[in-house]
């Protein structure tokens, strides 16, 4: 069976500075994948080639068997609903109640009908537990709750693929487990994820697959069990090394 | 004490100026009505093609808002009206005064709102766009609803300044309030009338001011 989601020789450069080199990795349909690695491993700006926020160099980007790669700008704005993306600073619209921001991508680039968008919105609010909230602004919640609206408004979507870029790494340890369960019931229901985050815990829980990054390449995956166990790799052993001592 | 109140006060001269300085009051009010409108207009029109960084749009737009912000309005005003004839073309002076003063709000306008869209953080754009929106849906559902309310206070307080300056069409012989006090003054020989505008500009500015303050209370939101 094709994966939901394939990165395929994937180059990004800055100028001169290559970010990314030959980056191959893939997510079968219902799996989650964690990508981990130091800061500056490129792995952020993977992710972001996933939905072409950031513009690859050259590679392919497949996202159910299509290659992304080759939409122009309009037909771009529709396979973008393909994937749904959660962003470490949330990101939701401050001048919006919380139902407006799951409902406006619905009704503009999906045309879905106000009532059905709504109705949509708030089935998706309810499955990340805050639907008493959806008439609060944006700014009247806890990081948390905001996190778990962004992850609603990009569920309201009906994706295929789900990017979580560091999406607990902005947020007060205590509030950290709440979107964690939002994102272990996604997977139990089947949602197909990549993940950049540094939540090893989560990672050797939760995790199909394990990648590990470091200067623009991967360097290793696997199973979580086999990378956190007996990682291959001194780079990688070193990382979790440095991250396990915190 | 007398001479005081027959200078600034004085009751027959008040009588014999009201309708003419009321006439007035109703001229620069339509004035500073279509200048703000279509001024704030103009600016976030242009902020909009700035938002597109192209630099053959990015240019034009910048010299227009920086010699426009440079320059004294009244030069402008004296430039158009007496020296466009020269060349066959002969405007009103309201029409030029409107011109002028238009262009100049959209110019400070312009900077206003895109100061505004500038201050956004990249991130709403991203959320945006990543959910499939595009550019166009981003700037005017996204970006300029946060960027115009960033900007009330600036566009209150730049509405209220450039209505004052149609008292810049007394040189001109637009009929508005300082035109029509200021050659009352010189007819009847008192200050008067003076006085009189003064009170005017008061009527019309003091429940704008409280108006203004009102809409930045309503547009502004806790962040």
């Amino acid at each position: 069976m094709t994966p939901m989601l394939e990165v395929a020789a994937l180059e990004k450069r800055f100028g001169d500075t290559t970010v990314l080199r030959n980056i191959n990795l893939k997510v079968g349909r219902g799996e989650l994948v964690f990508v981990i690695g130091p800061s500056g491993s490129g792995k952020s700006t993977m992710l972001r080639c996933c939905n072409r926020l950031e513009e690859p160099t050259s590679g392919s980007i497949l996202i159910d068997g299509k290659n992304i790669m080759n939409a122009l700008s309009k037909n771009l704005n529709t396979l973008r609903l393909q994937t749904g993306m959660v962003f470490q600073g949330f990101h939701l619209y401050p001048h919006m109640s919380v139902v407006r921001n799951v409902m406006l991508a619905q009704t503009l680039a999906m045309k879905r009908g106000k009532a059905e968008a709504k109705a949509r919105a708030m089935d998706m609010l309810d499955r990340v537990g805050l639907a008493h909230k959806a008439d609060a602004m944006p700014t009247e919640l806890s990081g948390g709750q905001q996190q778990r609206v962004a992850i609603a408004r990009a569920l309201a979507l009906d994706p295929k693929v789900m990017l979580f870029d560091e999406p607990t790494s902005a947020l007060d340890p205590e509030l950290v487990g709440s979107v964690l369960k939002v994102m272990k019931d996604l997977k139990a229901q089947g949602m197909t994820m990549l993940v950049v985050s540094h939540e090893m815990g989560f990672a050797r829980e939760a995790a199909d697959r394990v990648v590990f990054m470091d200067g623009g390449v991967v360097v290793e995956q696997g199973p979580p069990e086999a990378i956190f166990g007996n990682p291959q790799h001194e780079r990688t052993r070193a990382f979790l090394s440095r991250v396990s001592s915190h | 004490m007398d001479r005081f109140l027959d200078t600034f006060f004085a009751p027959q001269v008040f009588a014999r100026y009201l309708p003419e300085v009321l006439a007035a009051v109703w001229t620069t009010l339509w004035l500073g009505i279509v200048v703000i409108v279509a001024g704030i207009a103009l600016g976030l029109l242009l902020a909009c093609l700035r938002a597109a960084r192209r630099w053959w749009l990015t240019l034009p737009i910048v010299i227009f808002a920086d010699m426009l912000r440079a320059l004294p309005p009244l030069v402008l005003i004296l430039l158009i009206y007496f020296g466009l004839p020269g060349l066959g073309i002969t405007l009103s002076g309201p029409l030029v005064l409107i011109l002028v003063l238009t262009a100049v709000l959209a110019a400070f306008a312009e900077e206003i709102f895109w100061a505004g869209l500038t201050a956004l953080p990249k991130g709403q754009w991203e959320a945006g766009r990543a959910t499939g929106l595009s550019f166009t849906q981003v700037l005017v559902r996204i970006a300029l609803p946060q960027a115009v309310r960033m900007g009330i206070p600036s566009l209150v307080n730049r509405s209220l300044a450039i209505t004052k300056m149609t008292a810049l069409g007394s040189v001109i012989g637009v009929k508005e309030i300082l035109a029509v006090s200021s050659s009352a003054q010189a007819v009847s020989g008192s200050a008067t009338p003076l006085t009189l505008a003064a009170i005017a500009y008061l009527a019309i500015f003091l429940p704008a001011v409280v108006l203004a303050r009102w809409l930045e209370r309503r547009f502004t939101w806790k962040v």
